[in-house]
């Protein structure tokens, strides 16, 4: 089982990124900071300028809002190209699913503002609309990009403060949902291999086998601590085993969970329909 | 020894349990029914703007009385057909549904080009703020739909494919009918370009 979560895992990824390099399709970025710049308009300054209130709005309400700059979006609308993103990003924590992108594409003169379903409440659609008409588009045609973006940016922020969200509590890293399968399918392992194993080994040897099996097989997936226990574990129901006492013992391997955050920025987990508004300049 | 192979049975006939699809099939189909509310409840939204749009372009164009005709007309069919579940079991009422839904789009959409004549409707705020609602839930249902197409892709290929298509003939599993662009007459007929010409000339 464990075995067949992997090549599974590959062929999702594989299938989730072969058609976008089979299409030609601009490339979502890594989420690693708040505002993403490809094109090189914004400074260091005014980047760090509206990366700092939103991260404030983060550490206040919870939500994660991003920006991002690409030079194009072609072949795709930039309401395609701004779903992928989100898809991708996760913005918003998962369950609340409030997070917002504004997405622009700099050489198309198109924009998006990608609201999540934690907040289509908090910013319809004609709300994002006439953010984008009214704050955003006006300073764009005159150039100042910082100027459009951190107007913008100042919008939204006031929309999301209007709308009561839950606490921004950083929810402790869970346990993913497949934990209690592993460790059923461990159980199972551990007794159909023991009963072969000793059928050709004798007890001793199979459950020291066994003991030693699990535990490296922990150790890959989780941690030491977790391995040795689970080693002594297996050892011991491969050594005393009755299969009428039915086990209560457990095998886990922590379905750990691997947060691509390295330091920065990352996604938590919230998804969006399609909400929002688009605009051109 | 008895005991011991009728424990390994068991746990053999857990894993191909697991192994033979049907967790998968039950799953997958779970994501087709949740795909699918989500279609019908973007539809649905767009639906329910419809009246209050009508209104307000009547009020700046009520000479267009056949393409405000054409739009309610299309939304009272739309509301005819029920969207069950168990739609998605039966290709025709399927169709029907798309192409009940397909109308009342290209009727908005005729709708929005005779609008771009009224300057006065187009700057008036409830009409633009309508017009954005309008957009965003048609982006909603291009979402709704691809959501639906990938799901049924991935339920459809867990059914066809063996051995769990075995399971699935077992249980009763059959494919699940795929949107497809309903408009491709449309697409492969050159558009009209018209300069204003009194008498269009029809292309067929």
């Amino acid at each position: 089982m464990i075995k067949n979560t992997l090549p599974r895992a590959a062929l999702a990824a594989v299938l989730l990124f072969a058609p976008a390099f089979a299409a030609g399709q601009v490339p979502v970025p890594p989420l690693a900071a708040r505002v993403t710049d490809l094109t090189g308009t914004l400074s260091g300054e005014q980047r760090a300028a509206v990366e700092a209130r939103l991260a404030e709005l983060e550490s206040r309400k919870g939500s994660q809002v991003a920006v991002l700059l690409v030079p194009t979006v072609q072949p795709e609308t930039i309401e395609q190209y701004a779903t992928r993103v989100f898809d991708q990003w996760k913005l918003g924590r998962k369950g609340v699913n409030d997070g917002v992108l504004l997405a622009i594409a700099r050489n198309d003169r198109k924009l998006r503002i990608e609201v999540g379903y934690g907040l289509e409440g908090a910013i319809p659609d004609a709300y994002a609309k006439r953010i984008i008409e009214e704050d955003i588009t006006p300073r764009f045609r005159q150039g100042d990009f910082f100027g459009g973006v951190s107007a913008g940016v100042d919008r939204i922020v006031k929309l999301v403060d209007g709308e009561a969200m839950p606490p921004p509590e950083r929810p402790a890293l869970s346990r993913d949902s497949d934990y209690p399968d592993l460790l059923f399918y461990g159980f199972v392992a551990v007794l159909v291999l023991g009963g072969v194993l000793r059928a050709l080994f004798g007890r001793l040897l199979a459950a020291g086998i066994i003991g030693l099996a699990a535990g490296v097989v922990t150790f890959i997936l989780y941690n030491v601590i977790a391995a040795v226990i689970i080693a002594i574990l297996a050892f011991l129901i491969t050594l005393a085993n009755k299969f009428s006492s039915g086990g209560g013992s457990s095998w886990s391997s922590g379905g750990s969970s691997w947060s691509s955050g390295g330091g920065g920025f990352s996604g938590g987990g919230g998804s969006s329909g399609g909400g929002g508004a688009s605009g051109s300049w | 020894m008895i005991r011991r192979i009728i424990a390994m049975t068991l746990a053999a006939a857990t894993l191909s349990l697991a192994g033979c699809g049907y967790n998968t099939l039950q799953s997958t189909d779970e994501q087709i029914k949740a795909a699918w509310a989500e279609v019908v409840n973007q539809y649905q939204r767009r639906a329910d703007l419809i009246p209050n749009l009508v209104n307000t372009v009547k009020g700046f164009a009520a000479q267009e009385q056949q393409v405000l005709l054409g739009v309610t007309n299309a939304r009272a069919k739309v509301g005819t057909i029920q969207a069950t579940p168990e739609l998605l079991n039966d290709p025709q009422a399927f169709s029907r549904f798309q192409q009940a839904q397909g109308e009342l789009t290209s009727a908005l959409s005729r709708l929005m080009v005779v609008v771009e004549r009224y300057p006065d409707l187009k700057s008036n705020q409830n009409f633009r703020d309508l017009q954005a609602q309008l957009e965003g839930t048609e982006n909603r249902i291009t979402v709704a739909r691809n959501r639906y197409i990938k799901a049924v892709q991935e339920y459809n290929v867990v059914v066809r494919s063996f051995p769990s298509n075995l399971t699935a003939m077992l249980f009763g599993f059959a494919e699940k009918p795929q949107f497809t662009v309903e408009n491709e007459k449309e697409i492969s007929k050159a558009p009209k370009v018209d300069f204003g010409a009194p008498a269009p000339v029809p292309a067929k």
